[in-house]
Order: structure tokens, then C-alpha cells, then sequence
């Protein structure tokens, strides 16, 4: 009974998303009030329900409920308690109610915090989250009821795929989600501002911090989506270039490009239209991927279970959303390029090349995931671009990124000097040089990888403490930091934690695949791993071997590892338990692959990954500088008020609303 | 030409070409291709029963009643995981259950058999291979759903699961009831 | 120039030369790095490259995995049911990894001999990789053409 709920509740929201999306675009089109007011009430009442949807999906979860067939898919009776919850999401239906769920979050957010946007704007926004809504639900209806019974109820579930038992992806899809999701605000934003005409530059101010927002909350799922790859794939790697990987990976090209250019927009009024593009593109991929993801067009490592009608659906709706918004563009982008005018060197164009970069990366990405399609099309046989290709054209298109990024702060809106830029980044650069000479004459045989990766960093970290250092001196206390230059201080200096991450570890990683027998030892630079062998262990619901390797350095054990190969008992899969010993300059890292020969030696992987922790501290610097720079007071109720008042809606379209509280120092980029 | 409708057109090449994919996809789906067979009679064929080497057993025995070919062999693995699920949900098809032993040492299998539980209500042997040849056998385990008319109706590749028997299987099975019935 | 003209001017050029770029470099790595998929009959008939690396699909054959004694390569034979092709392999093999399941390896071959440097086995709830299955049911479709085929 108590699911049938669920469906009846997943029911009455689509009712009210559907009324949340008609009734305030008529009113915000007519100019009629009443049925503007509408929009937020449809909100409030559609998140209601999917909310009880949710819970009961849960419930049915945490009381191993296996007559609903998607609990009996993906539970199982010993299924820890805790997996019973992230179990929710572990599959298609499931996941897509989450994904349900966090739009009507997103939505309800949007309504509760923008009180103070024009009413008809503020209905648009809502009328078209609503659509989205709308068409998500439909989608769950119609091919992926969650709530779907399964006759004759089975004893026992199936079990969740063991891949998916780990606590790093209890996270990992909500946050994804809420990167996705969230750029679902920028999207509505721009198609409201585009649907009454109102393309000025704040609704650029007001989409913002939503923007960002979003932006470092997708920073976070992708990072911690890598973190779980690379300690339970079992291969040691961070990244693959997977379609599943690359589906999030272009919407957060896509957003990045996006808030880089919403700040000159917002600041100088350049760069409209191609804000309004972006804005679409961040979502429409974000579209795209979900379509990648379960239409089983490609083949994937961890794709979901796919099915033909569900990726017909959601190509329906692409098209539908995309194009719609597309034509709108068409129809009624900005004619005449606004804002002020810019030389060539100045922040405007640095801005422009960042978003030159990451726009062609993300096309890039596109192309290299879609290629195989490409090749049925054409029928040039079963054609697929490795991870090769991506790792190259992504670097080949960041060098320029990386190299000029620490100018950015530094060269001025609208006429930039780029020997003074290039004077007071001078200390950074020499640093950078010096520091990168004394690695390579002191160390010895370090890759040049490496080395660049080294200089990059410094290069790119000095420059922006530089920066940072200069505002300290220059600008009176009190005033010398907007929360919106922090965030961008704090992401870039992420960028080069990152960069030194990966570089290192791409280049002087040690992997080896050894053969040991029990008592054995391997020497690996100055540590040694012992192999004491193998015995039974057990888990809940698992049964494993478990090795047990102990790492000594100088005769001093630093390590005693525990690798598993589990057997879960319900579906019989095999799954690989990497074992290891983090550490902030290197990883220890051990995994079991198979039994070979009499004598009880294993197959052994070690890998010793120096800095790979640097690559997701870097990705949470860059998620922390997105949060903070949200909280910004430019984008406050005071900004929005003031925006709204009759004086700034006069106000000419070509210059910024607000006066520019920095000048004449430089303002901030993000 | 106004530059704005670009966007537009090219998402509409993008549109064209994942609307491509999932047709080819859906045509080419693993379950949906592999056997030219299906709609066809099953080969006919005779082989030695497991368990009585030197009695054989063919499709004229077979024949009349529909039946569920399931193809296994000791020495594969995936048909291990598979097991399980024939011991436990077998009967409920309601329909015979043909063990087709693949490539297998006799011994091999009667010892696999007698270990994990035999669910079959008759074991064939094909020791060298040529009858799944005639099947169009890729692999195992596979399972192909074979009506009275001997016509094949359904095949499936990989271990087969609760899930596909109650959404392949079943309804097949009372879909060729109906047939019968009428 | 206007200052509206130049700005433009300046935004037309740098997207021309990031496009040129990018396409060039991308016509160069998809050049690289396209990798084919071929069947062990494909091999045999002499339609996969020489010398250069691509993707073998197939079926680990049933009793054909030899391991050596002191190292952790593996000797098996792919095959898709019609033919069958050599695999050397150095290396840990993946969990999924068993005779009669499908796997994708890549790598080249050398002496007759397709030496890995990578071998895939699907992480999917099907067994078989659909670019496998294709593969396989590409090879039948030609061996059903071509009567009294061998096996």
C-alpha cells in the first residue's frame, strides 16, 4: 500500500508541476498578477510531494521492502544499514527520483530567496524550472517507476552492486546532482531574462551566485567521484576519460567558461549573448549527460541498466528543451553587442580567452565521447578514442589557461598594462624558474612533466598570492577583500594545487605488477613491501581474502596494509579492495589480483602515487572559492533591491547597475 | 543569414546523430541480435543423454512441449553465478528444463552437478561442440526458449536472472499458452 | 576603427585562431588515438592494421589460459566461435576475467601473436560487451555467407 503512496505522490507533483510551469508563463506573458502568484505556492506543494516520494522509496529500503522490484534489485536482507540509504539512489529509477528531488530543492530555494526579484521575472524563472520539472517527472512515470511491484515477492533482494558499497559514493550522486541540477537556476534565469526582453545585466547579478553555487557543488561530485574510482576500481587511476566521466566533466567545462564570463557581463556588459549561451549550454549538457548516461548508446564502465524507450524519452526532451531555448535565443538574443568597449589587452580579454579554452575543451570532450557514434554513422567500424587523445587535447588547450591565468587579476578592465602586469608578477615567475632549476639539479632524473607541473604550479599559486599581497597593501582595512575575491583567490590558488597534483603523479608514479609468494619482499626505492599472505575474512555481507602486506621504510614499518578480493554472497560478484596508505606527498597503494600457481603466491599491484592527494585538494579549493565567492554582498538582497528600484530599472542598459565599489583599484575577477 | 540560429543548427546535427545512436543501439541491441534463429525451427539434433552415455536423446523427443535450452558447462564460471537462480525459480516456468552441457568432460559436469544441485529435467551432452555450432552458440551459459512447434522464440546470452525470467521468460511462456489455447 | 569595431575585431580573430587550433590538434589526437575493434576472423582475414595497435574482441576460450611459473605473464586465445587469435599478456587481469567470458584487449600484434597491454572485461550486468556481440555476430553473419566455413 505504502508505495503505491510514493506513485500517487510522484502523481499529484507532476499535476502541480505542470501547473507551476502554464499558469505563471501566462500570467508573466498577459501581465496578470494572480496567476503570476501562482508560481511559488506550485513550488512549495510539488516539493511536498516529491519529498514523500523520496521518503517512501527510503522507507521502503530501511524496511527491505522486496515486493517494490527496485528494493529487490538493489537491496538485499544483510545489506549494511547505512548502504540501505545511499541503495536509493544506486540504480536508474532511483536515481532519478534524487535527481527529481533536488531540482524541487533547488526550485524551492530559487523561490524563497528571490523575493525581491519582478514578479514576472521571478514567474518565469519558476515556469520554466517547472517545465523541467515536469518533463523529469513524466520521464519517471512513464518508463522508470520506482514504486513498480514484482510478482511473486522474492525471499531476498538481489543486492546492490558491490561497486556501489563504499561510503565515498553515499556522496558522490547527490553532490553530482546539485551541480547538475543547480545549473537548471542559470538556465532559467537566462530563459526568463531572454522570454521578457529584460537582457540588461542583472539578471546576470541575480543568476550568480546560483551559478556558482552550483558550479562548486558539481566541483565536489566529480572530485569525490574520482576519489572512489581510484581506490575501488582497484587500478590505481584518478581519471579515465570514461563517457560516464565525461558526461559530468563537459557541464563543468561549460560552467566554468560560464561564471568567468557572467562577471565580465555583470561588471562591463560585454560578452551578453555568449553569456545567454552558455548559460544554455552548461544545462543543455547537463541534459546530455543524463541521456549518455542511460540510453545506452555508449558502452561504459558504470553506465545504468539502459533501455531504448528511456533514451527515446529523453532525446524527446533534449530536443524539446534545447532547441526551444535555442530558438528563443535565436529569436531574441541581443542585436547589438552592449557594454563597454575593451583594448586588446585588458581583463575582458583575458576572460575571453579562458572562455575560449574551456569552450573548445568541452567541444573537444564532446567529440572524442560521441566518436563512436559517429563512427556507426559512417559506418567506419567500431571505432573508439582512448584516453590518449582527451589527456592530450586537454592539456594542449589548458597550457595557454594555466600560463596566463596569474595575469588575470592583475590587468585592469577595459585597457590593461601588461608590463606592469608582467613587473609585478616577476617575483612569481623567477620563484617559479629557480625553484623548478633547483628540483631538477637537486633531485636528478625527474620527468620534465614533472618539472613543468612544478613551475605551472608555483607559477600560477605565487601569481595569485602576489595578488592577493598587493590588495593587502594597497587597499585600506576593511575593504581589501570581497568574499567574491577571496572565492577567486582561493579556486585559483586550487588550480595550482591541482596542476602540481597531477603532473607529478602522472609522470612519477611507480606501478608494479608483481608475483609474490607468502614472505616475500619487494623493493621499491627505499621501501620495501612484504608479502605475509593470504588468509579468510568476512564481512556482512561478503566473504573475502584478505592480504596482509607490510611496508617498512629504513627497517622502520610504516604501513601494514590489508588488500581484499570479496566475493558478495547474494550475486556472486568478485570485487577488489584496494588497500592503502594515504599520505599528502605520497599514497601507498595495494591491491590483490588473482591467485597463480601452488606454492600461494598472488598476483600483487603496488603502486606508490606521489601528491595524488593534491589533485582533490586542489578540486575542494576550487569548490570552497565557488561557496564563498557566492556569499558575496554585491549579489545580497540590499544589490537586488536596489536593482529593482525604479532608479536602476531606468537605468541605462549599457553600464552596470551598481557603481564599482573597487575602483580604481582593480577590481576583482572571479 | 543571422548568426544566432547557428547554436540552433548545430544541435540539431547533435540531435540527428544521437537519434542515430540510439536507433542503432536498439537494432543492435546485444539481446535483441545474436541469433538469426529466432522465429526459426530449432536445429534438430541428436546427442548422448549425461547420464546414459549410450542412450541419445534428440529434438523428436522434445517435440510437442515447450522447453527452456540452457547451455552450461563446468568449466564456466558465469553459469556458477547463474545456478542458483535455476535451483530456485526452474519450476516456475512451468515448462521443461533441457541442461545442454558445452564442451564439457562428463565427469567434469556430473561432478559440477552433483555439487551445485542438478535443476534439469534432462542433461544432453555436446562434447565436441557441433550441435551449439548449429545453435549459433556464442558462449556460455545461454538459454534459448523453444516452443511445441519447435520454434525457437527467445534466446538469451549471460547468466540468466530473477529479473529475466520474470520479465523475458514468463511472459513468453504464457504468451505461447495462449497460443496453444486458442 | 570604432572602439565597437575593434573590440569585435578582437573577438573575431581570437575565436578564429582558437577554433583553427583546436580543430588542427584534434584532427592530429583523433588521428593518433582512433583505435578499432576486430574480431579474431577479421585478424585473420587480414583487416586489422600491422604493426599498429588496436582492440581485439572476443571470447576467452574454454581451457586455454596457461600461466608461467615465475612471472605473471598469461597465454590465452580469444576467439569469436569461427576463429581464434593468441593472446600474450604481462600483467593482473581483471576481476571478470574467466574462461568463456568476453573481453576487449589492446595492443598489437607481434609474431602472430596479439601481445596486450591492456585487457577489459565489462563491469555490466551482461557478460558480453556489445561492441563484442556485434563483433561476433559480424563474423557469423560472413561465416553463414561463406558455406562449408571451417571451425
Amino acid at each position: 500500500m505504502i508505495p503505491e503512496l510514493g506513485q500517487f505522490a510522484l502523481i499529484l507533483a507532476l499535476l502541480l508541476s505542470v501547473v507551476q510551469c502554464v499558469l505563471p508563463l501566462i500570467g508573466a506573458h498577459s501581465g496578470n498578477r494572480a496567476l503570476m502568484a501562482v508560481a511559488r505556492p506550485a513550488v512549495a506543494g510539488q516539493t511536498v510531494f516529491v519529498v514523500a516520494a523520496f521518503a517512501i522509496l527510503t522507507y521502503a529500503f530501511t524496511s527491505q521492502d522486496f515486493s517494490v522490484a527496485y528494493v529487490a534489485q538493489n537491496s538485499n536482507s544483510l545489506l549494511p544499514w547505512f548502504y540501505r540509504f545511499s541503495a536509493v539512489w544506486g540504480a536508474h529509477e532511483g536515481s532519478l527520483l534524487l535527481w527529481i528531488l533536488i531540482l524541487a530543492v533547488w526550485s524551492v530555494a530559487v523561490a524563497a530567496f528571490s523575493r525581491h526579484l519582478p514578479a514576472d521575472f521571478m514567474a518565469r524563472v519558476l515556469g520554466v524550472l517547472g517545465f523541467i520539472s515536469c518533463g523529469f517527472l513524466l520521464f519517471t512515470l512513464l518508463t522508470s517507476n520506482p514504486f513498480a511491484r514484482i510478482l511473486p515477492v522474492p525471499a531476498d533482494g538481489i543486492d546492490l552492486n558491490p561497486m556501489l558499497q563504499d561510503p565515498g559514493l553515499i556522496m558522490h550522486p547527490p553532490m553530482l546532482y546539485m551541480g547538475y541540477v543547480g545549473f537548471s537556476v542559470a538556465f532559467a534565469f537566462a530563459i526568463a531574462a531572454l522570454l521578457g526582453g529584460r537582457l540588461d545585466v542583472r539578471w546576470v547579478r541575480w543568476s550568480r551566485p546560483w551559478t556558482n553555487i552550483a558550479w562548486a557543488f558539481l566541483t565536489l561530485g566529480i572530485a569525490l567521484g574520482s576519489w572512489w574510482a581510484y581506490y575501488t576500481l582497484g587500478w590505481g587511476g584518478w581519471w579515465f576519460w570514461d563517457p560516464v566521466e565525461n558526461a559530468s566533466f563537459m557541464p563543468w567545462l561549460v560552467g566554468t567558461a560560464l561564471i568567468h564570463s557572467q562577471a565580465v557581463t555583470e561588471k562591463r556588459g560585454s560578452f551578453r549573448a555568449w553569456t545567454l549561451l552558455l548559460a544554455i549550454f552548461a544545462f543543455s549538457l547537463s541534459l546530455l549527460g543524463t541521456f549518455l548516461v542511460r540510453s545506452g548508446v555508449l558502452t561504459s564502465v558504470h553506465a545504468f541498466a539502459t533501455d531504448p524507450e528511456r533514451g527515446v524519452f529523453i532525446l524527446v526532451f533534449l530536443a524539446i528543451v534545447v532547441g526551444g531555448s535555442l530558438l528563443i535565443y535565436a529569436l531574441r538574443a541581443p542585436r547589438v553587442a552592449g557594454g563597454e568597449p575593451f583594448a586588446p589587452v585588458s581583463r575582458e580579454t583575458a576572460l575571453l580567452v579562458n572562455n575560449l579554452m574551456f569552450a573548445c575543451a568541452a567541444a573537444t570532450v564532446l567529440l572524442g565521447t560521441l566518436y563512436p557514434i559517429i563512427g556507426d554513422a559512417f559506418s567506419l567500424g567500431r571505432i573508439s578514442v582512448g584516453p590518449p587523445y582527451f589527456a592530450f587535447m586537454f592539456i594542449m588547450l589548458m597550457i595557454p589557461v594555466v600560463l596566463l591565468l596569474p595575469f588575470g587579476p592583475f590587468l585592469k578592465w577595459r585597457q590593461g598594462n601588461p608590463v606592469a602586469a608582467m613587473k609585478s608578477l616577476l617575483p612569481a615567475l623567477v620563484t617559479a624558474v629557480v625553484a623548478t632549476l633547483l628540483a631538477w639539479l637537486l633531485v636528478g632524473d625527474l620527468p620534465v612533466k614533472a618539472l613543468a607541473g612544478t613551475a605551472a604550479s608555483l607559477w600560477v599559486g605565487l601569481g595569485i598570492l602576489l595578488f592577493a599581497l598587493s590588495r593587502w597593501r594597497k587597499a585600506a582595512p576593511g575593504r581589501r577583500f570581497t568574499p567574491e575575491m577571496l572565492g577567486m583567490i582561493c579556486a585559483h590558488l586550487g588550480v595550482a594545487v591541482f596542476v602540481a597534483g597531477v603532473m607529478i603523479v602522472e609522470s612519477t608514479s611507480i606501478e608494479r605488477d608483481v608475483r609474490m609468494v607468502p614472505n616475500q619482499g619487494v623493493e621499491i626505492g627505499s621501501l620495501t613491501f612484504q608479502f605475509e599472505g593470504v588468509h579468510e575474512a568476512r564481512g556482512p555481507n561478503f566473504t573475502a581474502e584478505q592480504g596482509t602486506i607490510t611496508v617498512t621504510e629504513g627497517g622502520r614499518t610504516i604501513a601494514t596494509l590489508h588488500p581484499q578480493k570479496r566475493q558478495y554472497m547474494r550475486n556472486a560478484q568478485v570485487q577488489t579492495e584496494a588497500a592503502l596508505k594515504p599520505g599528502v606527498f605520497r599514497d601507498l597503494y595495494v591491491a590483490l589480483g588473482e591467485p597463480v600457481g601452488d606454492d600461494g603466491a598472488w598476483a600483487v599491484r603496488i603502486y606508490v602515487k606521489p601528491f595524488v592527494r593534491w589533485i582533490w585538494i586542489g578540486a575542494l579549493l576550487m569548490m570552497l572559492g565557488g561557496f564563498v565567492a557566492a556569499a558575496d554582498k554585491r549579489f545580497g538582497v540590499v544589490a537586488r533591491l536596489r536593482d529593482t528600484s525604479p532608479s536602476a530599472r531606468d537605468g541605462s542598459a549599457n553600464s552596470p547597475a551598481l557603481p564599482d565599489p573597487e575602483s580604481p583599484l582593480p577590481n576583482p575577477g572571479t | 543569414m543571422n548568426t544566432r540560429l547557428l547554436p540552433l543548427a548545430g544541435f540539431l546535427l547533435l540531435l540527428a546523430l544521437l537519434g542515430f545512436g540510439i536507433w542503432w543501439s536498439s537494432t543492435h541491441d546485444l539481446r535483441a541480435v545474436p541469433s538469426p534463429l529466432i522465429g526459426k525451427p530449432a536445429p534438430s539434433f541428436d546427442l548422448p543423454l549425461l547420464y546414459e552415455p549410450t542412450r541419445s536423446f534428440g529434438s523428436a523427443d522434445l517435440a510437442g512441449e515447450p522447453y527452456l535450452l540452457n547451455v552450461f558447462g563446468s568449466w564456466c564460471v558465469a553459469c556458477r553465478d547463474e545456478h542458483p537462480i535455476l535451483m530456485r525459480e526452474g519450476k516456475r516456468l512451468g515448462i521443461r528444463l533441457v541442461g545442454f552441457n558445452y564442451k564439457d568432460e562428463p565427469d567434469d559436469a556430473k561432478r559440477w552437478l552433483a555439487q551445485f544441485g542438478d535443476p534439469y529435467d534432462v542433461v544432453i551432452a555436446d562434447y565436441p561442440g557441433k550441435v551449439a555450432i548449429d545453435f549459433g552458440v556464442t558462449g556460455a551459459p545461454e538459454s534459448f526458449l523453444v516452443d511445441g512447434q519447435g520454434i525457437i522464440r527467445y534466446k538469451y546470452i549471460s547468466p540468466i536472472t530473477p529479473q529475466v525470467i520474470a520479465t523475458e521468460l514468463l511472459p513468453r511462456i504464457a504468451a505461447m499458452r495462449q497460443e496453444v489455447a486458442r | 576603427m570604432t572602439p565597437t569595431r575593434k573590440r569585435r575585431l578582437i573577438i573575431i580573430s581570437l575565436v578564429l585562431a582558437a577554433v583553427a587550433v583546436a580543430a588542427g590538434l584534434t584532427v592530429l589526437a583523433l588521428q593518433q588515438n582512433m583505435t578499432y575493434l576486430y574480431s579474431p576472423s577479421e585478424v585473420e582475414a587480414g583487416e586489422a592494421p600491422t604493426g599498429a595497435r588496436f582492440r581485439l574482441g572476443g571470447v576467452v576460450l574454454e581451457h586455454s589460459i596457461k600461466r608461467a611459473d615465475d612471472s605473471l605473464q598469461v597465454d590465452f586465445i580469444v576467439t569469436d566461435r569461427f576463429h581464434q587469435m593468441p593472446v600474450k599478456y604481462t600483467g593482473i587481469l581483471p576481476d571478470l576475467f574467466r574462461e568463456g567470458q568476453s573481453i576487449v584487449a589492446s595492443g598489437s600484434v607481434e609474431d602472430g601473436r596479439f601481445v596486450a597491454t591492456e585487457v577489459l572485461a565489462k563491469h555490466d550486468e551482461t557478460y558480453m560487451p556489445k561492441e563484442v556481440a556485434d563483433a561476433i555476430a559480424k563474423a557469423k553473419d560472413t561465416h553463414a555467407a561463406e558455406p562449408g566455413g571451417s571451425h
